[in-house]
């Protein structure tokens, strides 16, 4: 036999151009529109959270890559999504503690020590939220309130209540709520205290098109998500108008549309299968519109989605569509 | 009748445009020139060889006869000299045993096969396999044992690069209609006649509208791989779906590529057995051409007319870029399956940096079969192959579009390739198991 100079591979020997790195750039990409307002709204604290959490973030999975002895895969870009989403769940004036605690829930404990990339049953960004949530709620909802950028750098931050937080707290202490929420178009744009990334609704959906025009996410998961929340949220609020939000106000507010579009669809952490999807979202949507109307927190979206991120597994396992000729009744 | 279309299914970059207006040339042999003409060149049973060391034959001549139902004959592409039955090098199987005959004389015209039998004896006396790449001898798909209403020409031509079906259909349109209307004769006289064009060949779909009588039905297809998929096809043209694990036929339908009615027009009315096909030779060759080459001609050759390589050649593929096989040398010989040889630069190739899978979901997507490759994947790696068959690994087709797509360079169809082997081996023993 001669030496076998040509390469063998399995075909095919053509590829689609887009590679692992080139999506998670996408993600990126898409989210700074919500990037660019929150910085716009909160300035300096904004910056300086967004710089810390990827500075930590990148560390803390290279870190743990370099002490296991494996390749840093910091160019798959990954980790670079996990800070950036990391920062928008996190309110603006997070002390630099707050934040490398969570860089290091997320990136270790939320995904490394399952094996990195592609392992990890759970959002990681979501894992270090609610761990911090519950560890640390002062810190964790201490808002400020919005000021353009164009007004001059402040740094005397003003606290405030969050849409959400307020009639929540007005719920549970009056039994209704008392304050009109009627600033649905600056909900809208992002005129309103948060989380960083959520705070503008638009920001997130111009991002969120161009993910999709990008095919990277499709309309499953955030369409099922936000139909099935509304269609529990609706009904209660015709029947009770003074305990719930204007549904409208409720899309607008707290983290629905960052976690329908950018964290429910993480697709490691969904159901590989368009039907899954749809099922996954319709379980998201409910359980985040059961939180909001009777649990104890204002905001039930991270806590929907990780529970979900449990079932994802039963829903891959479960939801085979139908192969192609396979009998339907057999 | 309408266009229906499939589920699935991606958009490679087609790069026909190399060839696509080149006719084909004939590849002129030389005297003192070796072919090799293997003889397994079909699904099924190899052939058995007829002639041995010293023997002279001439063009045409039965030099392999079938051992099986499913199995074909082979003739002699040229008139010379057997040097002996040898080892060549075959994508595949690794080694084959073919034929090597050395040219002692210039004959362009061929022993006749005699055309007084039952018209599949004829087609098998010719040697006829499927020219698409499956190679399934056509003799067995023209005896259906059920009632066929539909004759489906293939001329799809899906695979990016290949363009030598398309070159046919424009150049030899008259012939393939013949050819095509004799097997639709012969399947049985109230059987349809459908010829199934991707749309980017519309010079060859203007032609057949030209020439092709008023029964014949030419449907446009739309550009999308694997739309040439026999499965895909079918659900194209006619909106049957060939139930899993089922022949075509079962749902009264035969496909066959424009290539093979060539073939069957030539052994019906020219008694010419097939020892010559077109190959598209394409990809980092410096003139890529379309030509007419023997059966048993080494690779090399055939680059060789293409003015040779342009750069190092890094990967050499047989057939075409999505479910070709990369060869190991050039001394591989064409066969009745090659339909092309292309030639990929080590700057060609694409990227295949591996990451682990994201999940993206993007070869459930594309998959035309309807399955769902990354939970098949994990299955398939942690050798669960009971669990891959219930998520019916065995209706794969390997058409590739799965690793096509996949950011993460997973190699999945060729995961499957194995998985379906292991499987087969789970089937047939129990089987045993159930006969005990």
């Amino acid at each position: 036999m001669q030496e076998n100079k040509y390469l063998v591979t399995f075909s095919p020997h053509e590829r689609d151009e887009l590679m692992t790195d080139k999506v998670m750039m996408y993600v990126v990409y898409s989210l700074l529109p919500a990037v660019a307002v929150s910085i716009y709204f909160f300035g300096f604290y904004a910056l300086k959270t967004y710089i810390l959490t990827i500075l930590f973030t990148l560390g803390f999975e290279a870190l743990f890559q370099k002490i296991r002895k494996k390749p840093i895969t910091l160019s798959d870009n990954s980790a670079l999504v996990t800070a950036i989403l990391l920062a928008m769940n996190l309110p603006p004036a997070s002390p630099w503690w707050l934040i490398l605690v969570g860089s290091f829930i997320a990136i270790i404990v939320g995904k490394q020590v399952y094996g990195g990339l592609g392992q990890n049953p759970f959002n990681p960004a979501l894992v270090a939220r609610v761990f911090l949530l519950i560890s640390w709620p002062a810190q964790m909802t201490y808002w400020i309130k919005p000021n353009p950028i164009t007004a001059g750098f402040i740094f005397d931050a003003v606290s405030t209540a969050t849409p959400l937080g307020q009639s929540k707290t007005e719920i549970l202490t009056n039994g209704k709520i008392l304050t009109s929420f009627n600033g649905v178009s600056d909900y809208f744009i992002g005129f309103m205290s948060g989380s960083m990334g959520e705070i503008s609704a638009v920001a997130l959906l111009v991002g969120a098109a161009f993910l999709m025009y990008k095919k990277i996410i499709s309309w499953h998961t955030p369409f099922s998500y936000i139909i099935s929340f509304m269609v529990i949220i609706v009904p209660y609020w015709l029947l009770n108008p003074d305990k719930s939000l204007n549904p409208i106000v409720h899309l607008f507010t707290g983290g629905l549309m960052l976690g329908a579009f950018y964290m429910a669809t993480d697709m490691v952490t969904s159901p590989v299968t368009k039907k899954g999807q749809i099922i996954f979202g319709i379980g998201c949507g409910v359980l985040t519109a059961i939180i909001r109307l009777f649990g104890g927190y204002p905001e039930g979206v991270s806590f929907a989605i990780l529970i979900m991120n449990a079932f994802v597994p039963l829903i891959d396992f479960y939801i085979r569509p139908k192969s192609f000729g396979e009998a339907t009744n057999a | 009748m309408g266009f229906y279309g499939f589920a699935g299914g991606i958009h490679p970059r087609y790069n026909k445009g190399l060839t696509s207006d080149k006719p084909v040339e004939i590849l002129n042999t030389n005297k003192d020139d070796q072919v090799f003409i293997p003889l397994s060149q079909h699904i099924g049973a190899p052939a058995k060889p007829v002639v041995k060391k010293n023997d002279e034959v001439k063009r045409g001549q039965v030099i392999g006869v079938p051992s099986g139902f499913v199995s074909s004959t082979i003739h002699s592409p040229v008139t010379g000299t057997v040097l002996g039955i040898v080892k060549v090098p075959h994508p595949i199987s690794g080694s084959v045993d073919a034929v090597h005959i050395k040219v002692t004389e210039l004959d362009e015209g061929y022993e006749h096969i005699s055309t007084d039998k039952k018209f599949q004896e004829i087609v098998l006396d010719a040697g006829i396999v499927g020219l698409g790449g499956a190679t399934f001898p056509t003799h067995v798909k023209l005896s259906p044992p059920k009632k066929i209403d539909y004759l489906i020409i293939n001329g799809a031509e899906c695979e990016p690069y290949l363009t030598c079906d398309h070159r046919l259909m424009v150049e030899k349109t008259e012939e393939v209609l013949k050819g095509a209307e004799i097997i639709r004769q012969n399947l049985g006289e109230d059987v349809k006649l459908i010829i199934g064009i991707e749309e980017n060949k519309p010079d060859a779909i203007e032609k057949f509208k030209r020439i092709a009588e008023s029964n014949v039905e030419i449907v446009p297809l739309e550009v999308k791989y694997p739309q040439g998929g026999e499965k895909q096809l079918i659900k194209a043209t006619v909106n049957r779906v060939v139930p899993e694990g089922k022949l075509p036929l079962e749902v009264g339908v035969v496909v066959q590529n424009v290539g093979t009615c060539l073939a069957v027009y030539e052994a019906i009315k020219m008694q010419k057995p097939l020892v010559e096909r077109v190959v598209t030779v394409t990809g980092a060759v410096k003139t890529p051409k379309n030509l007419m080459v023997k059966i048993g001609t080494p690779i090399g050759k055939l680059i060789e007319a293409c003015g040779g390589f342009i750069g190092t050649p890094k990967k050499i593929v047989m057939g075409g870029p999505m479910m070709g096989f990369a060869v190991t040398s050039l001394d591989t010989p064409v066969m009745k399956g090659t339909s092309g040889i292309l030639v990929y630069r080590d700057e060609d190739l694409p990227d295949l940096n591996m990451t682990n899978c994201i999940r993206c979901g993007r070869c459930v997507t594309a998959c035309p079969m309807g399955l769902v490759p990354a939970i098949m994947e994990q299955f398939t790696l942690n050798e669960m192959y009971e669990k891959v068959l219930d998520w019916h690994v065995l209706n794969c087709i390997e058409c590739g579009c799965c690793s096509y797509v996949c950011p993460a360079r997973r190699p999945l169809v060729g995961y499957f390739k194995t998985a379906k082997r292991e499987v087969m081996k789970i089937l047939k023993q129990r089987e045993q198991n159930a006969g005990k």
